[in-house]
């Protein structure tokens, strides 16, 4: 196959590139590309992988009511960054990225890692926390179920068990 | 000048060329990124942010108990220049990123080069365990402590359902890249490895050359590591990792006797052909030379070549890149002038440690 930027050359290259979902096929030489500045491995200029993330992320939902929240307008509140920003750089700006764009991101990492939940390390200040919070939504859970069956005894121990972990909670 | 050996030396503790399985396991590597609340990512930390975060960090190395695992250096980038952030480059101690474009970007390096951890590079923390052999489980133990350590002085960003938040989507989890730098000239001699390639993207696991994302493999090394950091333990991730490269190990040693068997003739005299270029050739390239260095670490490990320790080609991997090369001639080289100096460089190095040479 010849180059098909300058049509003299045997193309070297071959590789398809993928913007906001168009897909366009390269088939060059190296002359070519690295005048291009495309592709070359190893170059400041290589196809990294924030651009093919970037392919990833221009991804639309179909449905239509998600279409209907402009979600390209989303912004994180904390650090600024939009979801069209997002989605070209292919990184987050902060932690809380992942809460402002939380409802986009389960197909992204299902794509990515094929799973959307951690199962791993937990940190271990922040992580008793976490055991705690889990705690204390059982017991809440627990205490309507009490109430809804005019159990109030019980339901009262609750309470005061439930004051006791938020007391905790508070401390740590 | 205490930091000058991490410049001028070649050898770190991985390129010692021991270690288990070191005729074809290089080294090992773990690298776990962390975030710090409530502090932007370095892509959109502000000047001041980002010195913050490297104060913070650099807190943690006052701690007592993080000092029995070494004693560390730290150096701020800006106080480095070109040639010397390329040397560490070379050296596996930072990433080219890091190099590149970071804002109050600094390593942290422990004494034997085996922990270097980088500070506001992609994410405000990067911990890296580097150790020479097949040592990956070694290597996430000594990480895990350190970052333990780390966590019980700074506010890691973490998410109940998404683990540890990192800048790029690709990190999230458990924020780690388990990698092996693993040698294999029979798999390619033999050409089982696109086979074997192919089988390894599909278990999870990437493969890329020897200078990371996006490089070719030069001297038929190869780095594996992990793909997935999210919906499997750290265990998991490298337990998986072991299992395969376990088995690449067996497929290679398996080649290698092979080739052995077969064509006897023919390896011993690609050997020793490689063996007689490096030891006389006046020029020679970057590439030539990584795979001639192929050649005579499989001669070595073969039994062919006697004379030579893995350590020298180690070294010589590391010193024969541009960086090193100018930094021991004390001057910028143009490409032609770095060739010759290789050369130079491996008969000296050749000449020093083999006296008989070809078994």
């Amino acid at each position: 196959m010849i180059c098909q930027e300058c049509g003299k050359k045997p193309a070297t290259l071959h590789f398809t590139k993928i913007v906001n979902g168009e897909k366009t096929e390269f088939h060059i030489c190296e002359t070519c590309a690295r005048e291009k500045g495309e592709m070359i491995p190893g170059t400041p200029n290589s196809f990294s992988i924030h651009n093919l993330l970037s392919g990833l992320l221009d991804f639309e939902p179909s449905s239509s009511a998600t279409l209907a929240q402009k979600p390209q307008m989303a912004r994180c509140e904390h650090c600024g960054l939009t979801y069209a920003q997002f989605s070209k750089l292919g990184r987050f700006g902060c932690s809380s990225c992942y809460k402002h764009f939380a409802d986009r991101l389960d197909p992204l990492f299902k794509r990515v890692h094929g799973s959307t939940t951690h199962t791993g390390k937990v940190p271990k200040r922040s992580g008793g926390m976490i055991k705690y919070k889990r705690e204390l939504e059982s017991l809440k859970k627990e205490l309507l179920l009490r109430i809804e069956r005019e159990e109030f005894e019980q339901a009262a121990s609750l309470r005061d068990q439930i004051r006791e972990l938020e007391k905790k909670v508070a401390e740590a | 000048m205490t930091q000058a050996r991490f410049f001028e030396n070649a050898l770190s503790d991985w390129m010692k060329g021991k270690g288990p399985d070191s005729d074809i396991v290089i080294s090992s590597r773990i690298r776990i990124a962390r975030n710090i609340n409530p502090y932007p990512f370095p892509m959109l930390a502000t000047n001041q942010q980002s010195k913050e975060v490297l104060d913070k960090i650099s807190e943690v190395l006052e701690d007592e108990d993080l000092k029995t695992i070494s004693r560390f250096t730290m150096l701020p980038l800006s106080g480095l220049n070109e040639l010397q952030k390329q040397v560490l480059v070379e050296k596996h101690l930072i990433s080219p990123a890091l190099a590149n474009e970071s804002r109050n970007g600094a390593v942290i390096l422990s004494d034997n080069e085996s922990i270097s951890i980088m500070v506001n590079e992609e994410d405000h923390l990067r911990i890296q365990c580097l150790l020479q052999g097949f040592q990956i489980k070694e290597a996430w133990d000594l990480a895990n402590q350190i970052d333990d350590h780390f966590e019980t002085k700074l506010d890691y960003a973490f998410d109940e359902s998404r683990g540890y938040l990192t800048s790029c989507p690709t990190n999230v989890g458990t924020g780690i890249r388990a990698s092996v730098m693993i040698h294999l000239p029979a798999l390619v001699l033999t050409q089982q490895i696109n086979r074997i390639l192919s089988a390894i993207t599909q278990v999870g696991l990437a493969v890329r050359g020897l200078y990371g994302e996006g490089s070719e493999a030069i001297g038929n090394l190869f780095q594996i590591s992990n793909q997935i950091t999210l919906g499997q333990s750290e265990e998991e991730i490298i337990n998986n990792l072991y299992g395969v490269v376990r088995q690449i190990i067996e497929h290679e040693r398996a080649a290698r006797q092979k080739l052995m068997y077969e064509t006897k003739a023919k390896i011993v005299d690609r050997v020793s052909r490689s063996y007689g270029i490096l030891s006389y050739a006046a020029i020679i390239d970057s590439k030539e030379a990584s795979q001639r260095l192929s050649d005579v670490r499989l001669g070595i490990d073969l039994g062919i070549i006697q004379n030579v320790s893995p350590t020298v080609l180690n070294e010589l991997l590391v010193m024969t890149q541009p960086g090193f090369l100018q930094q021991y001639a004390g001057e910028k080289l143009s490409p032609e002038e770095r060739d010759v100096r290789r050369a130079e460089l491996i008969r000296e190095k050749f000449r020093k440690v083999s006296a008989g040479g070809v078994a």
